[in-house]
């Protein structure tokens, strides 16, 4: 029986496509970080949902015929565009000019020179946010401009609440005990208190470092030293595996992402919801799909020992090292981040915008009431750990963060590890 | 790796001699015409070879070669990134296999395994059961026939996502279960989830392929069988089990070779990092999407040397026919392979 010999060898090919898809990676660089050149040039973003960014980059196209803008769409999953941007970097393509990064993502772009160096001097960023400024810049040089900002907002059933004659409240604390009063309510039969974003994903990162900020604590210091063995960062996780362990957050919570939080609000199962502004329109929808429309109404994130800190979501446009018509690129991040763009996406899309100004215009106050409470959510806001290495250093977070609101880990165990984990990740960079 | 270098002259000598060569030669004859053979036989196929150097060797070799090296890792004092990668040898290994991600790899390494060898075996019994009562000849049977293969038709990536529907928390799963299962973050449940997705979607397979087997048995010895007095079940399992042997043996191969390399199913229904049902494929995923092409390269690596084990433990121990070499046997004696198949592994 000599074709035996055939037979490994066939069952090894079968194998190897299983390796075949990885390769790649590494390359000399030549890195062009001068802005010049200019022309026609792409800009990669996110899917266009609403049509406010197809709708801006028409403008500019049609006031700058030999300098057009071509959008690409990349899928509406952030970690995908990551990756797709991440890819178009280490094969150094200049398929994509203007990046419109996440602004986590901020650091590690520029760290790996990815993006190039922008001009302080050329933007006036006086009307800007401060704490939307905090992500555009790495090792305090700037390497992108904000171009959209988001923070979390306590939704409330502002109808309950009345009826307890409860103003909302800006402690976890006086969350629970309002929730005391609500649920024995009649009308508040089967609810339950609070939910926010527990599901293992970004959000998780995003409701932990929210807790820690929000009693007192950091995850990493201003030094860029990793600090969750504190005693304020065990005070915020054990407030979150409490909500869990007594019921204040129902158990179905810890599968929750923005969608199904969503859905528990406007179903009328929730008192208090952590979420964005997108909800905001669909909680109000009159069209029946929503119980709760004008019944509810936002407020600041609530605090634990101190104030509420949001975490600080929102994109940057940045400028990919690769690309040609570096100085067009310059010119389209300007009139992209301009106030009348960004008043414009914030009409047509609802997309939350960099300049105070806009929050405090009453036009828009009529057409969005959560604006002035938002521009207090993202002026208090902290952004998430600034690491070159964030894809690291968030999944080591939800690791050990879901392992105690599961209830697999002691708090202060999982913060322990974190802590030892964290010191690795940032050690080595 | 090495097993391959003797590939080229060898097969040739094998797979073209029965051709060329009288039944019943003499050993000397053979040996003055094999080489002529052999020679004109690797030209002829050496476009082939070169063809699956470029697309099988290269990749295995560049991975190989890629997991030896780390890039990334340090900051000058800019804090910009170290351009280039470093050589580390065997580092990333041992990392992986005792250091400090050893943790992940092996719950990852058991985690593949036991979705292999749960959802194999279900599958190889409901495929079974399909198989035969797709055999029958009742009116309908094309449309049992069609329907058994809708889930097999659709892509993966869509199954797992109808499977999340019905298993999220106010799904139709725990609907039908009168329970609040949290299907997504309880270890076990997910596990439950992974697998009635799986074989959901893959018994079908199983059962087409034995359906296949099924219809090249004689109805002659199930006649015979009968006539001789035995019972339904005498007659499945030592008539049709051993016949339909062949056919089911390749297609539990397959099988298993696709469930070691599980990844889009347990990535979209439960989702990334969860340590109940995180496979070796996602483990390599997750370290190339946070720029890690070595240890990216290492785990592709280590699963595809996983998976070329099993493969080669199972060819051995049950003798799959993977290149249809009982066809050739079949021309050269129809008898023999029905004597072989009713015997135990050859």
């Amino acid at each position: 029986m000599k074709t035996l010999r055939w037979r490994p060898v066939s069952v090894m090919m079968v194998a190897a496509f299983v390796v075949a898809g990885c390769g790649g990676g590494g390359g000399d660089s030549s890195t062009s970080s001068e802005i010049s050149g200019r022309g026609p040039i792409t800009f990669a973003t996110g899917k266009d949902v609403t049509g406010a960014v197809t709708q801006a980059v028409e403008t500019w196209n049609g006031s700058h015929p030999d300098q057009r803008v071509r959008l690409i769409e990349l899928p509406a999953d952030g970690d995908q565009q990551r990756q797709q941007m991440v890819q178009n970097a280490q094969t150094e393509s200049g398929a994509f000019t203007v990046l419109d990064l996440d602004n986590v993502w901020n650091a590690e772009f520029a760290a790996n020179r990815w993006v190039v160096e922008l001009p302080k001097d050329e933007f006036d960023f006086s009307p800007f946010l401060e704490s939307a400024m905090k992500t555009a810049r790495y090792r305090d040089r700037l390497f992108s401009v904000p171009a959209y900002s988001d923070g979390g907002l306590l939704y409330y059933r502002k109808d309950l609440l009345n009826k307890v004659d409860a103003q909302p409240p800006t402690t976890r604390k006086q969350m629970r005990e309002i929730c005391a009063k609500v649920l024995k309510l009649p009308a508040a039969e089967g609810m339950s208190c609070y939910a926010g974003q527990h599901a293992k994903y970004e959000g998780l990162t995003v409701n932990f470092a929210e807790a820690v900020h929000g009693a007192g604590g950091q995850i990493v210091n201003d030094q860029g030293q990793p600090t969750v063995d504190s005693q304020e960062a065990l005070r915020g996780l054990e407030t979150m595996v409490e909500g869990f362990r007594s019921g204040i957050i129902p158990r179905a919570a810890i599968a929750y992402k923005e969608q199904p939080n969503k859905r528990a609000f406007i179903g009328g199962e929730l008192v208090f919801s952590r979420n964005w502004p997108f909800m905001w329109s669909q909680a109000n929808a009159d069209d029946g799909s929503s119980k709760v429309a004008g019944k509810f109404a936002v407020a600041p994130l609530p605090g634990i020992t101190g104030k509420g800190v949001s975490s600080l979501g929102g994109h940057n446009l940045a400028i990919s090292s690769f690309a040609e018509n570096k100085a067009t690129a310059l010119d389209f991040i300007k009139f992209y981040t301009s106030k009348k763009q960004q008043r414009q996406r914030l009409v047509k899309g609802s997309l939350a915008p960099t300049r105070s100004a806009l929050y405090d215009d009453p036009e828009l106050q009529r057409k969005y009431p959560y604006l002035d409470t938002l521009k207090k959510s993202i002026q208090s806001a902290e952004p998430r750990p600034r690491v070159v290495n964030y894809g690291d250093v968030t999944l080591a977070i939800q690791d050990e963060v879901y392992a105690a609101i599961s209830g697999d880990k002691k708090p202060d165990k999982a913060l322990n590890a974190l802590q030892r984990r964290l010191e690795k990740l940032i050690e080595q960079k | 790796m090495s097993m391959t270098t003797d590939t080229p002259t060898n097969p040739e000598v094998d797979s073209g001699s029965p051709g060329h060569t009288p039944t019943g030669s003499r050993k000397g004859r053979r040996s003055g015409s094999v080489t002529g053979t052999a020679r004109l036989a690797s030209a002829l196929v050496s476009p082939t070879l070169l063809v699956l150097a470029v697309v099988v060797m290269y990749p295995i070799i560049a991975a190989l070669y890629q997991s030896l090296f780390v890039s990334g890792q340090r900051l000058d004092a800019q804090g910009f990134v170290v351009e280039g990668r470093q050589f580390v040898g065997l580092g990333t290994y041992a990392d992986i296999l005792f250091g400090p991600a050893a943790e992940r790899f092996w719950n990852a390494f058991w985690n593949t395994t036991f979705f292999t060898v749960v959802t194999v075996a279900l599958e190889t019994v409901l495929g079974m059961a399909m198989a035969l009562v797709m055999h029958q000849a009742f009116r309908g049977r094309g449309l049992v026939r069609a329907s058994v293969l809708v889930p097999w038709a659709i892509p993966t990536a869509v199954s797992a996502l109808l499977w999340r529907w019905i298993f999220a928390p106010d799904g139709v799963a725990n609907a039908i279960l009168d329970q609040q299962v949290l299907w997504s973050s309880q270890a076990f449940a997910s596990k439950i989830a992974v697998i009635t997705a799986e074989v959901w979607k893959t018994a079908p397979f199983v059962g087409l392929l034995v359906l296949a087997g099924l219809q090249v048995i004689s109805r002659e010895v199930h006649e015979a069988a009968t006539v001789d007095g035995a019972s339904a079940w005498r007659r499945f399992w030592h008539i049709t089990l051993p016949l339909v042997k062949p056919a089911l043996v390749v297609a539990v191969l397959f099988r298993m070779l696709d469930a070691l390399r599980m990844f889009d199913l347990p990535f979209i229904l439960i989702g990334q990092q969860k340590d109940s049902v995180e496979t070796l494929s996602m483990l390599a995923f997750s370290e190339a999407t946070n720029v890690h092409y070595g240890p990216a390269a290492a785990y592709a690596t280590l699963l595809f040397a996983y998976v070329a084990l099993i493969a080669f433990v199972f060819v051995k121990l049950l003798g799959a026919d993977v290149i249809g070499e009982a066809r050739s046997q079949v021309t050269k004696s129809r008898g023999a392979r029905f004597r072989r198949g009713k015997g135990s592994a050859r």
